[in-house]
């Protein structure tokens, strides 16, 4: 059983956003970049399952900046295979352009099972999993929360709106979108990714040239405005819980 | 057995642990136990614990170490040295035992959810809370007058100010911060802070179990320190004090650390004819774990509060080495709901308890983590409400207002 994460690195929403001079794209210089916390609970899963079945696991990730950390990070907690895409991403890459230049390698690694974050905030073009699963001709199912492997069939629970939950059969191999792992992803102390990084290794392949057709054009990247119907109320913690009184008081509120 | 554990063959884990346990400076006088219980009966945890450190040697020589690492209750020790203060043999059961088995706990993976989050934004952010550290020297903007940076700086400076992570970014500990600063420029003493370039001390991580995570953290202040001149250095946190001062140098990151309340009481006659009264008022001082019992700094905080005309000092029951832990050390800072459902008491309400049981009308601090813990807890003690928690920081600053 061979089981194949794929992980990706986004802007870490910790630090403030800011648009480049472009006005088309985010400032790379001050992003932080941090592990989509879906892929991490894709990784969880895997390792879940590996811990259950015996299965192989395999983290892919493209190959940016803070990749080697989370590929060693995701060593320590059990993963064998580590690799990552080198290519030219600084002029911007789309989900439809990954998910091509991935299509040959997931063939590649023959995987029987392949999990991903269900999304990431800066999926501009739908999210990676369906397109990954339409280039391979593979089914897809999405919203995931836990997944049981038997002869050649995986149970995966799909999480619905309004909290109902469907189980479904599906012949593998398939592609899954992981809304949430079975336990929270866990901690793996530093000492552990430091023997990683010196035990494992992580293999490069390379992405070629990306073709971009399918995604958006972006004309405007802006911060959400003001808009005329909010009211800010700015001032010391005293004078804004005053006009807030006033204003309850102006509207009726005994 | 003839053969020493460390000679065996095939060593138990018990064995292993055992014998690293004899790293820690006077480690082996684990070896005396007098199993007396003692250690177990001052934890202020110690009756839910399924192994507090007496019980726990006993397993150790039993030779049944693996029940120790399945119990989760080891996390209820908040690293307060009040065992390791009153074991007739002297061992280092804080240093030692408890934070190696925390070391082995989270090795294992066996560490509550709430821990791991504030272990992972320290491995993150170089800070706990989770906060951007672009941001670590915002505290400063609200002032009205600058707080130098040494990259601004460009030239040595006389005091290095650790800021440390509560100061920088806690709201309320903000308050201290910016007190602690005004003292400082009252005096005129010559210092600058590290702003983004300082991390985490990481000993509450360290005895939290992390190891690794505290020796990267150090590694970078350690880097930080070595980029600039400076005489000496300053921290109001008993946690970055300590590291600096006890574990750092094992590091090989070897610099003059002072706490605030040591630095300022040295110069307390320069501040003396500043201090103006601040009113009658009853005050009885908190020893934080880490500047009493850890580092047996008992005086100069009492010596500034003594300084403050109007100020009378109380002690509470609790005082000095037998201080009562406000529950936030070695990662009880990011235990509250863990240790909340194990125990259902809190140990800072306990301290509230004590600071009204002496009518006191402020409870004064010496370490960032007490503020917001204990404002927290006398929200939910009787007779609480009129109690104040205030830094000492805040205190001198509020009497050298009174001048303005
Ligand atoms: S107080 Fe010291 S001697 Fe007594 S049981 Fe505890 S560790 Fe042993
Ligand atoms: S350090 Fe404090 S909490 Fe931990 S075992 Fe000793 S007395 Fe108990």
């Amino acid at each position: 059983m061979n089981i194949v994460v794929l992980a990706k690195l986004i802007p870490d929403l910790v630090e403030e956003l800011e648009i480049d001079d472009s006005g088309t794209a985010l400032d790379m210089t001050w992003l932080r970049l941090i592990i989509n916390e879906l892929d991490d609970h894709a990784i969880e899963e895997a390792i879940l399952l590996k811990e259950r079945t015996g299965a192989n696991v395999t983290v892919l990730a493209p190959d940016i900046e803070g990749v080697d950390d989370i590929l060693f990070t995701a060593a320590a907690k059990g993963a064998e295979r580590l690799i990552k895409i080198v290519g030219d991403y600084e002029s911007g890459v789309n989900n439809h352009a990954l998910a091509r230049v991935l299509t040959p390698v997931m063939k590649d690694l023959q995987p029987d099972l392949i999990l991903v974050g269900v999304e990431a905030h800066e999926d501009l073009d739908g999210s990676i999993g369906p397109l990954l699963a339409g280039y391979l001709d593979l089914p897809f199912i999405g919203y995931v929360a836990s997944i049981e492997l038997e002869d050649g069939k995986a149970t995966a629970t799909k999480e619905y709106p309004g909290g109902l939950s469907v189980e479904m059969e599906v012949t593998l191999p398939v592609v899954l979108g992981i809304q949430v792992a079975e336990e929270p992803p866990r901690y793996v102390a530093v000492s552990k990714v430091r023997q990683a990084m010196k035990t494992a290794e992580i293999e490069e392949l390379e992405a070629g040239d990306f073709d971009l057709a399918g995604g958006p054009t972006i004309d405007r990247m802006y911060q959400p405005e003001v808009s005329e119907g909010a009211t800010i109320i700015d001032g010391s913690l005293d004078d804004i819980a005053d006009s807030l009184i006033g204003i309850f008081k102006e509207l009726g509120v005994q | 057995m003839t053969a020493t554990a460390a000679q065996a063959p095939n060593p138990s884990i018990s064995d292993t642990f055992y014998t690293s346990l004899f790293e820690v400076d006077n480690g082996e006088r684990i070896r005396a136990c007098l199993q007396c219980g003692t250690c177990s009966g001052v934890c202020p945890f110690g009756y839910l614990m399924g192994f507090p450190p007496g019980r726990m040697i006993a397993y150790l020589r039993a030779d049944r170490f693996e029940n120790v690492l399945e119990s989760d209750t080891v996390w209820m020790c908040v690293s307060c040295y009040a065992c390791t203060a009153v074991c007739p043999k002297e061992i280092p059961l804080t240093p030692g035992l408890m934070t190696r088995a925390k070391e082995e706990l989270l090795l294992e993976g066996n560490v509550p959810t709430e821990l791991q989050d504030a272990l992972m934004n320290s491995q993150r952010y170089g800070n706990p809370l989770g906060e951007s550290p672009r941001k670590r020297a915002e505290w400063t903007k609200g002032l009205d007058f600058d707080i130098p940076t040494f990259r601004e700086a460009k030239r040595p400076v006389d005091v290095l100010w650790f800021v440390g992570d509560y100061p920088s970014y806690h709201p309320r500990v903000q308050l201290t911060t910016k007190a602690m600063a005004k003292i400082l420029r009252v005096l005129g003493v010559d210092f600058a802070i590290l702003g983004p370039e300082e991390n985490s001390d990481g000993d509450s991580q360290r005895l939290a179990g992390e190891r690794g995570l505290f020796e990267m953290l150090a590694e970078k202040n350690g880097k930080a320190f070595g980029k600039y001149e400076f005489n000496e250095i300053i921290t109001s946190d008993p946690h970055a004090y300590n590291a600096i001062k006890n574990e750092y140098p094992k590091l090989g990151i070897n610099f003059p650390v002072q706490h605030f309340t040591e630095f300022v009481a040295d110069r307390i006659d320069e501040l003396k004819p500043h201090l103006k009264d601040i009113g009658e008022r009853r005050v009885t001082y908190h020893d934080p774990c880490y500047l009493g019992r850890a580092n047996d700094i008992y005086d100069p905080p009492r010596k500034l509060l003594g300084a403050i005309p109007g100020v009378e000092l109380v002690e509470m029951t609790h005082n000095r080495t037998n201080s009562l832990c406000c529950g936030g050390g070695g990662g009880g800072m990011w235990l509250d709901g863990f240790q909340w459902e194990k125990a259902h008491v809190r140990l800072s309400e306990w301290r509230i308890q004590e600071a009204v049981n002496v009518d006191a009308d402020i409870l004064a601090v010496a370490c960032p983590y007490e503020p917001p813990r204990f404002e927290d807890a006398a929200k939910m003690v009787q007779g609480a409400g009129r109690l104040m928690v205030k830094d000492i920081a805040e205190l001198l600053a509020d009497s050298l207002k009174m001048e303005e």
